[in-house]
């Protein structure tokens, strides 16, 4: 079988993260990690057509990697350090030469703590997270964010210096200080997912290939980490939102809300393997925000109809996530639940005092609640209120035209 | 090993009058005594009040007198006002003690690493 170069650049993107990660610890630099594995990719795309596809991409590609780096730090070897380091890495390359293409140690949750970690910005956390653990471009990274390529090369440029000069740790964090950084990992996974489900702008709504990113670095996640309920909440969360994908947008391109959405649309297995997970991490008895989460969507994906949602298990579920993350945003997610068991003026009334003034979906849900209440006149001003703060078309153009639809019931009676 | 610097920020004029600077002392004295502990300790120090300092400038070829001004390099409503230089071969140690010196001072905290390693400038003296 022939080997495209477009199989090398996907069995590259696929092995990035381990190999990088293993290459990061024999080097104890990023950026030599990163060009040895560029090298090896080279060497690739010569070869690969030729002799066919190694038995073990990933050995093949930290071996090979291991290689050039050895003869570029010889090459640049002008100082007696940079000739010792590649006489050090050689004898470890010796060692390995008989496993060479064997089963590769994961070195994998090492790199993603260090890309996440709390010393770096948000922004930086997850430009690392997808450049190292997901192996994107810059200019991939730059376009998904929407950002100018100058200016997400010099972010990450920035983190890798601050990760050299600080001396940020290559390591999983002590236990005491784990459940803190790896929830600041499912943040930056959670946000690249969020992301692509509903982009900040642009002409579409979401960016399948970003969340389909998130989701792929997250099993990640939980095959290096399987005894944490909230990375598998997480997965479990990712999966049943993004199940529904088909169903959120028509034929034209338009956002259709959940309540309308075919649910015949919805991706049965995705469906199926997000609930067996909130099942099984759930079980363990240890629920935190991303599981309540995750069961929240198992119990809207249970329904054959929106009209057949259990809304008292959706308040249940809403008042249990809210002692672990008593926010506002949790507080109006709620109401949107209770408007359906109590009514839109209970609901209502749960709005009031909550902080949210600026925030697409605090508009979207009064906007609603009076709409229902027939209050028209001030459910069209909120829904242009939520029209003008997004950026992205699609949502953008939907709340604009239930706008319109409010506004022209302004003259019917309650 | 590199060497850090943790630099300590306060606000304007005298400290509020409910300040218990005793315990503040002591309480930085419990994480300079861990810092010592670990082996990472170079120096640290509170800084007088800001109007106490002056500030020098003067060109590079030296042949201008240097121009000497009353007052910090930078007017700001917080400045430095204290400082710990330590060393570690452990970031989130470092950042452990900051921390701590955060929390017994509730100022806001910078921690930044000294450049390069071998500097023979940042050899640890122990006072």
């Amino acid at each position: 079988m022939t080997v495209s170069g477009a199989d090398i650049a996907r069995v590259f993107r696929a092995e990035h993260g381990r190999a990088v990660s293993v290459l990061i610890r024999a080097l104890g630099d990023i950026d030599l990690a990163e060009d040895a594995v560029q090298d090896a990719f080279t060497v690739a795309v010569e070869r690969w057509p030729r002799d066919g596809m190694p038995p073990s991409p990933a050995g093949w590609i930290i071996t090979t990697a291991r290689r050039r780096a050895i003869d570029r730090l010889r090459r640049e070897a002008t100082r007696e350090a940079r000739h010792t380091e590649a006489l050090a890495l050689y004898a470890a390359e010796e060692n390995t030469a008989a496993t060479q293409e064997g089963p590769v140690k994961d070195e994998r949750l090492r790199l993603v703590f260090t890309c996440c970690h709390p010393a770096l910005s948000r922004e930086a956390q997850i430009a690392l997270t997808l450049r190292l653990l997901g192996g994107l471009t810059t200019p991939e990274i730059a376009h998904a964010f929407l950002v100018p390529e100058s200016t997400m090369a010099q972010r990450i440029v920035r983190a890798k210096s601050k990760i050299r000069s600080a001396g940020i740790p290559y390591r999983v964090p002590r236990d005491e200080d784990l459940p803190a950084r790896l929830a600041s990992v499912l943040s930056v996974l959670y946000l690249v997912f969020t992301e692509g489900h509903t982009a900040t702008a642009g002409a579409d709504l979401g960016r399948p290939d970003l969340a389909a990113e998130a989701i792929r670095l997250t099993r990640v996640l939980v095959e290096l980490m399987p005894d944490e309920p909230e990375a598998t909440g997480l997965l479990a969360l990712m999966l049943l939102t993004e199940a529904r994908r088909a169903a959120r947008t028509d034929a034209a391109g338009e956002l259709v809300v959940l309540a309308e959405q075919d649910r015949s649309l919805w991706d049965r297995a995705l469906v199926d393997e997000g609930q067996a997970l909130v099942r099984r991490c759930l079980r363990r008895g240890a629920p935190g925000p991303y599981q309540l989460q995750a069961a929240i969507n198992a119990v809207h994906t249970d329904a054959s109809t929106a009209a057949e949602t259990d809304w008292s298990q959706v308040v249940a579920l809403y008042d249990h996530l809210l002692r672990l993350a008593p926010t506002d945003v949790v507080r109006l997610n709620r109401a949107v639940a209770v408007a359906e068991l109590d009514g839109p003026q209970a609901a209502l009334a749960l709005l009031d005092g909550l902080d949210l003034d600026g925030y697409v979906a605090f508009h979207v849900v009064r906007a609603e609640l009076l709409g229902r209440l027939a209050r028209w006149p001030e459910s069209a001003t909120e829904w242009d209120r939520a029209a003008g703060l997004s950026d992205n078309e699609p949502e953008s153009r939907h709340l604009l035209a239930r706008a319109a639809g409010a506004a022209a019931r302004t003259g019917d009676r309650r | 090993m590199k060497t850090y610097l943790i630099s300590l920020f306060s606000p304007d004029g005298p400290p509020p009058e409910d300040l218990d600077l005793t315990k503040v002392m002591a309480d930085l004295e419990v994480v300079n005594a861990d810092i010592r502990a670990a082996g990472g300790w170079v120096f640290a120090g509170g800084l007088a009040d800001q109007a106490s300092a002056t500030t020098i400038r003067r060109s590079r070829d030296g042949v201008a007198d240097a121009v000497l001004t009353d007052g910090p390099f930078a007017e700001a409503k917080e400045h430095l006002g204290g400082l710990t230089i330590l060393r570690s071969d452990d970031y989130d140690v470092v950042l452990g003690w900051a921390e701590r010196i955060a929390g017994a001072t509730g100022l806001p905290v910078e921690v930044r690493p000294f450049q390069g390693e071998g500097d023979p400038g940042q050899a640890p003296t122990d006072l």
